[in-house]
């Protein structure tokens, strides 16, 4: 499979702040690929140094095999959609979209004929003689995407163009954004710090904090198998716990908590008796009043602080007995547990295969 | 009882405010100018008797002299304005977009110095500069470069050179407000889309500032237009301009009829040439004021 972006040992420093550190990685033609960070972790920096407004300090950048240093922005095969989209005001949905195609100075004819087809494509027929300011926000998304998939570039960026939308209009988009994708077949490099965004539409996610790549993996290793405390803590929910580890065997060690509760658990790296780990576990992990059958279970019993309804999103706090830790349940709406009230003792249990625990950093 | 006192009250304080202006206006800018009207369809017949008639009009246009100098002020007054956009809009672009912001505000300050001393302070101090015996012939000849002093008051270039000079703030201002509302990002966009430098300046920043623009033009149009000293001094007898016409009606020929036909003349084509600029781009008075 041909590759269409990489990118080796990229380093950015402004003055004496490092903004990218050091990062490596590879592209695929056609993939969707996502760099998931909280704000001011560097990947709006790192996307900018692939568009060539910024020039790394030090590494190279490769798109489809050639160096891309000292290639003005203008001369790239790649476009940029910006986060607030940057759609131009002064000019027509049309006019837009025709700008790159007019500064290749293509016959008209032909510009005429391609906007026509990726208005089709992004389902905007007829939207052409309209003011950027007479449509939605949702059309003006995909206006600033069409403005940019137009001129057929090698890699397309984007940059948390989603994040000015309303939620239920985000939703929408993103399932758009993805068939999208899938269909034009250009390669998507998406940038976002909501990870919902992330995990939905991308085949591959890099997990980044503070200059450097944590982890880059498919987006269930991610959820399922992190590598590292931070990306446990970043993707999706999580406990955090911290304990020592009591006894340990091949892949399982037995962790006793602060409180005091044993867990048998499983660790990605080697861990010594009486190291200091931190165990996270999923709220979609805990089993409520786990069936006395299941003898493999960590068990421990709990008192309900409160109960979240929020339809299929609905959580329980907790907390252990004696303790002031507070945990999050998922709790099923399948009317089986309706029962349970704040204040109510009840027994959760989890397979030694949910949890996942960490030396301590 | 009560709304009716109320809406008294209302009236009062309208009339507060208004009175200054109203009295400004009437005072000193509509009955002179209504007297001057009167005065410029006026003229002395042998026995030195007023009487109405066209006259003084007729005049500017048998004499070529006057109407050759009116054209003259009106094409310079152009150019003027447009010299100074060219030279304000880069000036505006690196204050808002380029320079750092702590110093923008230093920036536009540097540009307002100027403008703390009087404009025939200024005006002279051009002329120390660039008169025969002046800074700059000193310096050429010291140099060797000239081998005689030149003497370079005293023409167009120079008296265009000091009307751009003096018009520079009026244009820089409106500018740099037009360009701070406009998004970086547009400019980026513009040029990730594969725009170059000059596609960018034609498509997007022009564009987004021809409100500025015009605002700018208009009142460096009419500064020009209007201007006695800069044209008067820098220019001197070779470049006659045409409120020096008005000036000598006045003052040296004490024809104060046909000075006003001369005054009105000017205020007509000031009139007719923004209203020109305004259909050309597009643009309204009231919406360009603001």
């Amino acid at each position: 499979m041909q590759i269409d972006l990489s990118v080796i040992d990229i380093t950015k420093k402004f003055d004496e702040f490092t903004a990218v550190e050091r990062v490596s990685f590879e592209v695929n033609q056609g993939d969707f690929f996502s760099i998931l960070g909280p704000s001011g972790c560097g990947k709006t920096t790192l996307l900018r140094m692939i568009a060539g407004f910024t020039e790394p300090t030090a590494g190279t950048i490769y798109i489809r095999g050639n160096d891309m240093a000292g290639i003005a922005p203008n001369k790239r095969p790649v476009n940029l959609i910006f986060q607030q989209l940057a759609l131009f005001p002064m000019m027509t949905v049309e006019e837009n979209i025709a700008f790159g195609l007019q500064r290749r100075r293509e016959n008209k004819a032909d510009i005429r004929k391609k906007v026509r087809a990726i208005l089709d494509r992004v389902e905007l027929p007829g939207f052409g003689e309209k003011q950027i300011d007479q449509i939605s926000g949702g059309q003006k998304q995909r206006v600033a995407i069409a403005r940019c998939l137009v001129l057929n570039p090698t890699v397309l960026l984007l940059d948390e163009p989603l994040g000015a939308l309303d939620l239920k209009l985000r939703e929408q988009m993103k399932v758009e954004l993805k068939k999208l994708q899938a269909q034009v077949g250009t390669t998507f490099i998406y940038i976002t710090h909501d990870q919902s965004e992330a995990l939905v539409m991308s085949d591959h996610v890099a997990v980044m904090n503070q200059g450097t790549f944590e982890q880059l993996d498919t987006p269930q290793n991610l959820y399922n198998k992190p590598q590292t405390p931070f990306v446990a803590r970043f993707v999706g929910q999580n406990n955090a716990w911290s304990g020592t580890v009591h006894q340990g065997q091949e892949r399982y060690h037995e962790i006793r908590t602060d409180e005091g509760l044993i867990f048998r658990t499983r660790a990605e790296e080697q861990l010594e008796p009486g190291q200091r780990v931190d165990l996270f576990l999923r709220p979609e992990a805990m089993l409520i009043q786990p069936d006395p059958g299941l003898t493999e279970l960590n068990r421990f019993d709990v008192v309900v602080n409160s109960i979240l309804f929020d339809g299929a999103n609905s959580q329980l706090l907790v907390s252990p007995l004696n303790s002031r830790r507070e945990l999050i349940v998922a709790l099923p709406q399948n009317r089986q547990y309706d029962y349970i009230d704040e204040g109510d003792k009840i027994e959760l249990g989890w397979d030694k295969d949910s949890g996942i625990c960490f030396r301590e950093r | 009882m009560k709304a009716f006192s109320g809406k008294l009250h209302i009236q009062w304080t309208l009339v507060c405010f208004l009175t200054p202006v109203v009295l400004w206006l009437s005072l000193l800018i509509v009955l002179p100018h209504i007297d001057l009207l009167l005065m410029s369809f006026r003229t002395e017949d042998d026995s030195g008797r007023l009487m109405w008639s066209l006259s003084n009009y007729m005049l500017f246009f048998r004499e070529p002299i006057y109407w050759l100098t009116f054209v003259r002020t009106a094409v310079y007054s152009i150019l003027v304005t447009f010299l100074t956009f060219v030279i304000a809009l880069p000036v505006a672009f690196y204050i808002t977009k380029v320079a750092a912001p702590r110093f923008q505000g230093f920036l536009t300050l540097l540009l307002l110095l100027p403008f703390w001393v009087s404009e025939l302070v200024r005006v002279y101090g051009w002329m120390i500069l660039l008169r025969e015996s002046g800074v700059i012939n000193h310096f050429l000849l010291k140099t060797g470069i000239l081998d005689r002093p030149v003497e370079m008051l005293y023409n167009d270039v120079t008296m265009i050179m000091g009307l751009v000079y003096t018009s520079m703030l009026f244009m820089v201002v409106p500018l740099i407000g037009v360009l701070e509302s406009l998004d970086d990002s547009l400019i980026e966009a513009a040029y990730d889309l594969g725009a170059n430098m000059w596609s960018i300046l034609i498509k997007i920043i022009i564009p987004h500032a021809v409100p500025g623009i015009v605002s700018g033009s208009i009142v460096v149009f009419m500064l020009t237009l209007g201007n006695y000293l800069t044209p008067n001094l820098m220019g001197g007898k070779n470049s006659l301009w045409f409120t020096e016409q008005i000036y000598n009606q006045f003052i040296a020929s004490f024809n104060w009829n046909q000075g006003s036909a001369f005054g009105f003349l000017l205020l007509v084509l000031s009139s007719l040439v923004i209203w020109v600029g305004l259909k050309l781009t597009n643009q309204k008075l009231s919406k360009v004021v603001k």
